[in-house]
């Protein structure tokens, strides 16, 4: 779906169907550099059992034009904007790592809207090393090459991708690839400066769903525990043995996590 | 924290895409000699069917041996992902199938395998597919071959059989600028001796039946995506940027973004064409690529003392090979083939005054022990051919004069015997046919 989003054109993957507005919406997030497609195997189940979905690629990712937004709490802003524009007006929220701390502002900022989120492979606070915020500054290749080997569990290039065929570092890479540049520094900056977590999941009333993997270097499962144990009644799935990529790297059991989450928000 | 670390190739060529069997604990990759997979339950079935979970549906889509491979060589390569296919020939029949449709266009080298260009030049035109060949080194020729309804550009890194060095940046750039990908074969190169998508390839293929395997038991293919070709913003593959009513109107592009080729090659091309590996057949390659970065150093080494030994030889005339000074593209070589620049080549039978080359080649290869007359190349043991009246039998003169092939090129590929073994082997072949082809 193609719609004007404060003046720009946005997009949101749909699973090749139109909104349903006697459906349940979902709103998938990506995170840092990445965009609609990290969510394929997720996305494409809900829209095919009985979810609207709503795969967003955020301002200057995929097919959505820039500039990217400079802050969380914009980029959730920006989602409910997405959201008007397609017609919804409530939806549950899943978001990864830059995505999941959006779901939680939406949650916060737009209680109304959302019926429940979904935060996959997320920490608080999301501090980036100087290093990798440096060499996304300078477009440096390094950059690139952090998230690729840090976004996925140390044992993932030596072994089976669930997907087949597929190689999980060549395809982060591939994506990285065809960021304009700035945009990774920009969400980085974005999760490294973002306060108000904490705050936030006080604010939280609709159920919360934590999915995090056993062997993430880039937002460890304990990174996580304070924001749930912000979040009142939040549920927590630790998914072993895999890193921060869970929808490639446990494709599965993070769909029925999701599953799990969604069901009684129907 | 410090900076990550990629492991290396020879780690990657060992382990990549491989977990220890989690059933058995297999630390070699067990063959999954079956047909089909059990479904948990019906919805799993369904979802297993339209793409909303990963996994194993039948054999001809995708199977667990044959994914280690297909993963393997996209770690080697640095590509998104791959396809293993029943030989070198489907898998680029099923790069072209995926790209496009009666009409279409394709620019290649004219120094290409004999195979391929029977392919391009003969078959696909059945199909409305055209083919024009330029001289790879000519650069404009690529650029002016271009046409509106052209979708791909192809080329060998190492043509067959003069060893033109494609040069991948210039063409890939070429074709960029027009919204094209560059596919290239990359089998006498293999990811040990250059890396084509560094250098600006989009797609590449081997025949793995090659090097990669390098024992000569197993015929197979394998097509790499690098996932850097935007082919929405190309605007020239509706096959990938249109919803495809024979996949629930999938919009690959949409659907996967850099996983778009692969995810239509393998959905539709395997589905329906059906020229799929078997899993027996990607153990065995699995076996050769393993050893990959031991045997390739050997195979040049060996390849550069046979070289230097022809040469010097009062029998022969041109050797072909890029990392002699007189090659026409030394400097190209040099730049793209730091490694070496493979362990086959060609050259010419000079014969003495007066002589039938074509002859002179002849008893020069039946008098060969060592070496083994046989239409292959890349296996460990060494082989030998004579292009005009074999691989390339069904080009015109004029098309072998374009390809680079006399009527006494004789092609060689060196395997991984003693060298001196193989070049006393070729002395002696040189001297039958000499005296063999001597007026008196």
């Amino acid at each position: 779906m193609e719609a004007l989003v404060a003046g720009k054109k946005a997009f949101a993957y749909t699973a090749a169907h139109a909104i349903d507005p006697a459906r349940p919406t979902i709103v998938f997030l990506h995170g840092a550099g990445l965009d609609h497609s990290w969510w394929g195997l997720q996305s494409r189940y809900f829209g095919y059992h009985g979810r609207n979905v709503l795969a967003a690629d955020l301002p200057g990712h995929g097919r959505s034009e820039g500039p990217p937004l400079a802050g969380i709490e914009a980029m959730a802003d920006w989602v409910m904007a997405l959201m008007d524009a397609a017609g919804v007006a409530k939806a549950a929220v899943v978001g990864h790592s830059m995505g999941a701390l959006i779901a939680l502002e939406c949650a916060a900022r737009h209680p109304a809207r959302v019926t429940g989120i979904a935060l996959i492979g997320v920490a608080y606070p999301m501090k980036v090393s100087d290093a990798f915020l440096e060499a996304a500054q300078a477009n440096d290749h390094a950059a690139y090459d952090m998230e690729t080997i840090w976004g996925h569990a140390a044992q993932v290039p030596l072994a089976g991708n669930p997907s087949p065929g597929m190689w999980m570092y060549g395809d982060t890479l591939a994506r990285l690839a065809r960021l304009a540049s700035g945009v990774l520094h920009c969400d980085l900056s974005a999760c490294n400066a973002y306060a108000g977590g904490l705050e936030s999941a006080a604010k939280v009333r609709c159920p919360a769903q934590f999915v995090l993997g056993s062997r993430d270097v880039m937002t460890p499962p304990k990174s996580a525990q304070a924001l749930a144990a912000a979040i009142a009644g939040a549920r927590s799935t630790l998914i072993a043995p895999s890193g921060h990529s869970l929808m490639s790297e446990a494709p599965d059991a993070t769909l029925e996590a999701l599953i799990a989450w969604a069901k009684p928000l129907s | 924290m410090s900076s990550p670390k990629y492991p290396g190739f020879d780690t990657l060529a060992l382990h990549a895409g491989h977990s220890p069997d989690p059933a058995t604990g297999s630390r070699a990759v067990p063959i999954y000699q079956t047909t089909s997979y059990v479904f948990r339950d019906s919805e799993h079935a369904a979802s297993l069917f339209n793409m909303e979970r990963a996994g194993h549906v039948y054999s001809r889509i995708s199977n667990p041996t044959v994914a280690v491979l297909e993963e393997r060589m996209a770690a080697l390569e640095g590509g998104v992902g791959s396809i293993a296919t029943a030989s070198g020939q489907a898998a680029l029949h099923l790069a072209v199938a995926t790209l496009m449709d009666a009409g279409s266009h394709i620019v290649a080298s004219a120094s290409l395998y004999g195979g391929s260009h029977n392919l391009l030049g003969y078959t696909l035109k059945r199909f409305g597919i055209d083919t024009t060949f330029v001289v790879p080194r000519d650069l404009d020729a690529w650029r002016h071959a271009i046409r509106p309804e052209t979708r791909l550009l192809f080329g060998e890194t190492l043509g067959n059989p003069g060893l033109d060095v494609l040069d991948i940046p210039a063409v890939s750039a070429i074709a960029h600028q027009a919204g094209l990908p560059l596919l290239v074969d990359a089998t006498f190169t293999t990811p040990w001796l250059m890396k084509p998508f560094e250098l600006g390839a989009d797609l590449l293929y081997h025949s793995a039946t090659k090097f990669l395997g390098g024992h000569g038991i197993a015929i197979g293919g394998v097509i790499v995506d690098s996932g850097r070709f935007d082919w929405e913003k190309s605007g020239k593959f509706p096959q990938l940027t249109a919803p495809y009513s024979g996949f629930h109107n999938m919009d690959f592009e949409e659907e996967s973004g850099t996983r778009a080729f692969l995810l239509r090659a393998r959905r539709e091309g395997l589905r329906d064409f059906g020229a799929c590996m078997a899993p027996m057949t990607a153990f065995q390659i699995l076996q050769g690529i393993e050893t990959l970065h031991l045997r390739m150093p050997r195979h040049v080494e060996s390849t550069r003392k046979v070289v230097d030994f022809l040469a010097g030889h009062a029998a022969v005339g041109k050797v072909l090979y890029p990392e002699r000074p007189d090659h026409p593209d030394h400097a190209l070589a040099k730049k793209l083939l730091a490694r070496g620049c493979g362990a086959v080549f060609s050259f010419d039978i000079r014969g003495g005054p007066g002589t039938n080359p074509r002859q002179a080649g002849r008893k020069f290869i039946e008098s060969l022990r060592v070496f083994s007359h046989l239409a292959n190349v890349g296996d460990a043991k060494s082989l030998v051919i004579h292009p005009a009246t074999t691989t390339h039998y069904r080009m015109s003169d004029e098309d072998l004069v374009r390809a680079g092939i006399g009527p006494g090129t004789v092609r060689l590929s060196i395997g991984l015997e003693d060298a001196q073994d193989l070049v006393e082997d070729l002395d002696r072949g040189l001297k039958v046919a000499m005296r063999a082809a001597s007026p008196g």
